[in-house]
């Protein structure tokens, strides 16, 4: 396949225009997503194509912005809702947990919901407590809900995609530190799968799960680690919810050890959920080794650069935590 | 439309037979829970029919309407059946939401009611992203927002009128404003009266005797001509009283017997009845079939709902997500998804 570089909020963006251009039902709405472009540029000119109907800019009112995507979605629009910082989905809640994400059920099938909300997440721009969370836990325990957290340009395109074909709320959780970094990506992207992870790297010695920005930490790392003879398996669930469950387990049945990384804390954090996944399989009988979890620090993320790449998993946190579960184990 | 109401006898008592068949069903609800028939909690707007009746008249196939967790009347003023809603407060199978929703969360959205809520303002961003829908496609139609005196209280109200008075989306908010959010007065909660906030947003607002059927059908069909005529938003405050508790836990600590009483003589079924009488449109046979047949439709309905199957738990998980294309095809991911 022909491939061509692009970064990570270009192709969010190039999957929006192709999703406005094929389905008029499609439109964007949020803050600053219109004349501004995007707070990281994301849409920069959308506006310009497709025009200020379709690409909405809204008053800073998170809770009414989700509320108008629930509306326009269960009577027949695709909207994309855009919450500026995933932080501030805190202010949109009752329209998340409570609205979107239970009308189905409750109506007992009646109404569908397909909304799409975007959200950046994560730290290491200085934004320090409100700007910064992985708040990807509060979203998997609401059932209704579909959870996504793409780690590369090709998943943000694919995956997006995927989720205005669904007919369910979606919230794909993209990661503000990949938005200007460029990826390998393919000439034309496709519609994606929800709920089906991918092995980014083989190995047999580990098995390493990460999520966003992690799984490239743990690519890293897992380079380091085949430099001192360790070979990791690293995995990516792309989508939290679905599940791509068999995946992991498959995996770990194969290595024997599971190391589990995410930016978000450790306690009540996704990965305490795959863990008993992994625990209550039949991979259990076949672990060398206790399921370890490397996490962020059960802090708000702080502000002094130094202090903010402490409070979550490094590269070089990875190697050490890897080597440690493969050689003392 | 709404003046319809005193010169076509038919018209008249269809209304009257709305507000009937509201009355009487949340009696024959409140019945069924007196006697054990029926579990969990309700929110009862007896003495608040003429507001969904005048309002839902003026509503064409295709306009939309979302409800509040008092919601009995919104629904059945919309055209849902008695006997489905009768079923789902039974919960029961063959009820609207198949027995997951309950009280609560009824809705018929084939006649446009996207739901009851739990949630007080939850419906007010929704009605305006329906409202957007309307204005984005074209399709002229309009969404009406029921909601109470509490949820002015609320952000997801402030937000969203925010939001359909700066795009003109066509969505009319109409308050019932009974007085009470739960147990805390509207009078001592807001320092005007609830229609002087629209002037806030830039859009119309009315405040009108709500126990008035022919009052609240000529306010509401002004503001849904005008938004169906893309002139935007309005804001209706239909004053009423809820004369049942806030729900069953309620012991009305903070009115008292006479405020209850006294509303009680404004009975908005009573006063209609009385007007149409006075006026020759009907006469009292008119007036007594009307209610009779209420009363019939109701007690078919509690048949309908008491014979309805109970809904089975193995259903429950299937139940959550909206089967996508993918889940279709790929039983691994249905797997993978439970």
């Amino acid at each position: 396949m022909s491939m061509r570089e692009m970064t990570y909020s270009e192709a969010i963006r190039e999957a929006m225009a192709l999703a406005m251009t094929a389905d008029e039902r499609v439109f964007l709405m949020g803050e600053d997503v219109g004349l501004y472009g995007g707070a990281f540029g994301v849409e920069n000119d959308l506006i310009d194509r497709f025009g200020a109907e379709r690409v909405r800019d809204t008053t800073i009112s998170e809770l009414g912005i989700v509320g108008m995507g629930v509306g326009a979605a269960v009577t027949g629009m695709r909207p994309i809702v855009e919450i500026q910082f995933s932080d501030f989905t805190a202010q949109a809640m009752d329209q998340i947990a409570n609205q979107a994400a239970k009308l189905h059920f409750m109506v007992g099938g009646q109404a569908t919901v397909p909304l799409v909300i975007r959200a950046p997440g994560g730290s290491g721009t200085g934004a320090a407590a409100q700007h910064s969370q992985s708040l990807e836990a509060w979203f998997t325990c609401i059932p209704g809900l579909k959870v996504v957290m793409p780690s590369n340009a090709t998943d943000a395109a694919e995956l997006l995609l995927a989720a205005l074909e669904d007919p369910n709320p979606v919230i794909v959780l993209e990661h503000k530190l990949l938005y200007k970094q460029s990826f390998e990506v393919p000439e034309t992207f496709a519609v994606g799968r929800l709920g089906v992870g991918r092995i980014e790297r083989e190995g047999s010695d580990l098995t390493i799960v990460a999520t966003g920005v992690e799984v490239q930490r743990a690519l890293e790392a897992a380079e380091q680690l085949a430099a001192d003879g360790i070979s990791a398996e690293v995995i990516d669930p792309r989508t939290l919810k679905p599940l791509d469950l068999p995946l992991i387990v498959s995996s770990v049945v194969k290595t024997g050890r599971a190391l589990l990384v995410q930016e978000s804390v450790r306690f009540g954090g996704f990965m305490g959920e795959i863990s008993a996944s992994i625990v209550e399989s039949e991979a259990f009988g076949h672990l060398q080794a206790p399921v370890r979890r490397l996490c962020g620090l059960d802090v708000p993320i702080p502000y002094n650069p130094d202090l903010e790449k402490a409070a979550v998993p490094q590269v070089g946190d990875i190697v050490r935590e890897a080597t440690a579960l493969v050689r003392e184990w | 439309m709404s003046t319809a109401l005193l010169e076509d006898a038919a018209a008249a008592l269809e209304a009257l037979g709305t507000m009937w068949r509201i009355r009487l069903f949340e009696e024959a609800v409140e019945d069924l829970y007196g006697r054990g028939m029926m579990h969990g909690t309700m929110h009862l707007s007896i003495g608040e029919e003429a507001i969904p009746t005048g309002t839902c008249l003026n509503l064409v196939e295709g306009d939309q309407i979302t409800s509040t967790h008092r919601g009995h009347g919104h629904c059945i003023a919309r055209g849902a059946d008695l006997g489905r809603m009768m079923a789902e407060l039974l919960a029961k199978d063959n009820g609207y939401c198949r027995g997951r929703g309950g009280s609560m969360h009824i809705a018929d959205v084939a006649t446009g009611n996207l739901g009851a809520n739990g949630i007080v303002a939850g419906g007010v961003p929704i009605a305006a992203g329906a409202g957007l829908t309307n204005q984005l496609t074209g399709n002229g139609k309009v969404a009406v927002c029921f909601h109470g005196d509490g949820a002015v209280g609320e952000g997801a109200w402030h937000e969203a009128l925010t939001l359909a008075s700066m795009w003109d989306l066509p969505v009319v908010f109409v308050c019932e404003n009974n007085q009470y959010g739960m147990s805390m007065s509207a009078k001592s909660a807001f320092k005007v009266d609830l229609s002087a906030k629209a002037a806030g947003y830039g859009i119309p607002g009315e405040t009108v005797d709500g126990n008035d059927v022919v009052a609240v059908a000529e306010a509401t069909a002004r503001a849904i001509d005008r938004a169906r005529a893309g002139e935007g938003p309005s804001f209706i405050e239909a004053v009423t009283y809820r004369w049942r508790g806030h729900s069953k836990s309620d012991k009305n600590r903070y009115r008292s017997k006479e405020e209850i009483a006294e509303w009680k003589g404004r009975d908005p079924i009573a006063a209609f009845a009385h007007r149409l009488l006075e006026s020759g449109l009907v006469d009292q046979a008119q007036l007594d079939a009307a209610q009779s047949a209420a009363r019939d439709a109701i007690r078919e309905s509690v048949v309908f709902g008491t014979k309805g199957e109970d809904p089975d738990p193995a259903a429950l998980l299937d139940a959550v997500y909206a089967p996508s294309a993918v889940d279709a095809t790929d039983t691994r991911l249905q797997e993978a998804s439970r």
